[in-house]
């Protein structure tokens, strides 16, 4: 039987799709193992006793200078800018994607604008952040803001201009006006997509975000590890970098489910 | 005076003639079939009384004023796919209509309004026999009862006008003469003014009052663009003898092939 014809079963399909995984751990345990055995107070590639010992210290333990449970405060922290930014970043999508993809006007108007701007380099964006908006929280919600609504507001034109003419049409036809097709056939149908975008957009603001904590900040994930950079501390990193993809793909997971609950027409093939 | 009235008219793109010298003039209340080759300007004539075309030169009348130029509630259309809202079940579609006419901002409707126009809805969904599967999302039908659905949706507005682009064309032949009969029977409950554009020259020669053959009557084979369609016949249906009938057919099927030759 030829190999693009050869499908795996449902146990080893979960079987291969955890064989790397476990790759990489057993590879970076034996390679831990080793360099420990010649340094017991090596850095570079912590245990997993090292590894749980810092967890419990940044996530369970107050910090002594502070007071705080710093892992908790760093997490907080980050996911407020990263919930404002990609919320106030959908909310421009859908006003202005809208507008671009059902007016001609406006798109006349606008769409040379979008487009520019979302070739615009956003990290190239961010010292002029910090100058106009200051260090603080602002400028790095700002920062994934300008980082993801443009290309979200192209897509969101995109997605509406790809909804059928035929649909168009026979809405005129039962008497729409322009706003009553906005709000009864575009809207509806672009919120599900929407939602999609914001998926795919997550990856990048995670990088602004992380990219604006370690610049200027005084808590985040970002700061944190960054921060800790400074004394290698890879037993706290690793544990960061691995918490920030735990939390990126609930979030990634959360919008998925919503969008199978919400909208079931639309990923049964209704659309 | 008649309802609808067509006078010399030509629709060009360009140097490229779609129509030529087209006349005709069409009562309220009578169920019109297009027939035609692909290309031979059906279903821009159709665009044109629909207001999604404009013409180039003549007259389009609607009782004896010009056609509106974009589409309105007078003037429903069923196309042969992409005709209802994906995101609405198949009792918000026929709602939608109403809705949109009687909230202009909301573009819905609540409580008693609601209650009053789902009476309409669902006796217009009894009628095209979908009454059973008033909770289910269109992707969940099959072709057939989608396009009953489209059909619903439009008659429910009560057009003065209904345009059907092609509306059976991907169904099959059992379902196509069940529609037929649906169709038949809301045109003579509701006497609206149908034009029906078909690819199948049985349906045009069985379906309704008057057949309309759309076809070239000058053919340059070098050069196909530079002479537009007409309608070469136009004969009230059920006395079509067998001779004409093959006329037509050969007719037709020789400017389908020099065209896409």
């Amino acid at each position: 039987m030829r190999l693009i014809n050869r499908h795996p079963g449902r146990v080893s399909a979960t079987l291969l799709g955890l064989l790397p995984f476990l790759l990489i751990m057993l590879i970076y345990s034996l390679a831990s193992q080793e360099r420990l055995a010649e340094n017991p107070n090596d850095k570079l590639l912590p245990g997993l006793e090292q590894m749980t010992a810092a967890i419990d210290r940044m996530a369970f333990q107050e910090d002594r200078r502070s007071g705080d449970y710093l892992m908790w405060q760093d997490t907080t922290a980050s996911l407020q800018r990263l919930g404002m930014g990609i919320g106030i970043a959908a909310a421009l999508a859908l006003v202005v994607g809208v507008l671009n993809g059902v007016l001609p006007l406006i798109r006349a108007n606008l769409a040379p604008l979008v487009s520019t701007l979302s070739m615009v380099p956003p990290l190239a964006l961010l010292p002029i952040l910090f100058i106009v908006f200051g260090l603080g929280e602002l400028s790095k919600v700002m920062l994934i803001v300008i980082g993801t609504a443009p290309i979200m507001m192209r897509d969101v034109a995109q997605r509406v201009r790809e909804l059928p003419g035929e649909q168009l049409i026979k809405i005129q036809t039962l008497g729409a006006n322009s706003w009553q097709v906005i709000v009864r056939m575009v809207l509806p149908q672009i919120i599900p997509r929407l939602i999609d975008s914001v998926r795919l957009s997550l990856g990048p603001a995670w990088l602004f975000l992380i990219a604006a904590e370690a610049i200027a900040s005084t808590e985040g994930l970002g700061y944190r590890i960054f921060l800790v950079r400074r004394y290698l501390a890879m037993d706290v990193i690793l544990p960061y970098v691995i918490w920030i993809t735990i939390l990126a793909i609930v979030i990634d997971q959360c919008l998925r489910l919503a969008n199978r609950r919400l909208f079931p027409w639309y990923n049964a093939g209704g659309h | 005076m008649s309802f609808i009235t067509v006078k010399n008219l030509w629709k060009e793109y360009g140097d490229h003639v779609v129509l030529e010298n087209l006349s005709l003039s069409v009562n309220q209340g009578e169920f019109c079939t297009l027939v035609g080759a692909s290309g031979c300007g059906k279903s821009t004539f159709l665009k044109m009384l629909l207001g999604q075309e404009t013409l180039t030169r003549g007259e389009l009348l609607l009782e004896g004023n010009a056609f509106p130029e974009e589409p309105d509630r007078n003037r429903g259309i069923v196309f042969q796919r992409y005709s209802v809202f994906p995101h609405l079940t198949v009792r918000q579609n026929v709602l939608l209509g109403l809705e949109l006419e009687q909230s202009p901002l909301a573009g819905k409707l609540f409580a008693s309004a609601r209650r009053e126009a789902l009476k309409d809805v669902d006796a217009m969904l009894d009628a095209v026999g979908l009454a059973h599967a008033a909770h289910k999302w269109p992707h969940e039908l099959s072709g057939g009862m989608q396009q009953r659905l489209a059909i619903a949706q439009s008659f429910v507005m009560k057009p003065r006008i209904l345009l059907l682009d092609e509306p059976f064309g991907a169904l099959d032949p059992g379902i196509r003469s069940d529609m037929h009969e649906l169709i038949l029977k809301l045109w003579r409950d509701t006497g609206t003014t149908i034009f029906m554009v078909t690819h199948d020259l049985h349906e045009g020669f069985h379906l309704g009052t008057r057949l309309l053959v759309f076809d070239k009557t000058r053919n340059d084979p070098q050069q196909p663009e530079v002479y537009g369609a007409t309608i070469t016949y136009d004969l009230p249906i059920g006395q079509t003898d067998q001779q004409t009938y093959e006329t037509i057919e050969t007719s037709v099927s020789k400017t389908a092939r020099s065209l896409s030759g």
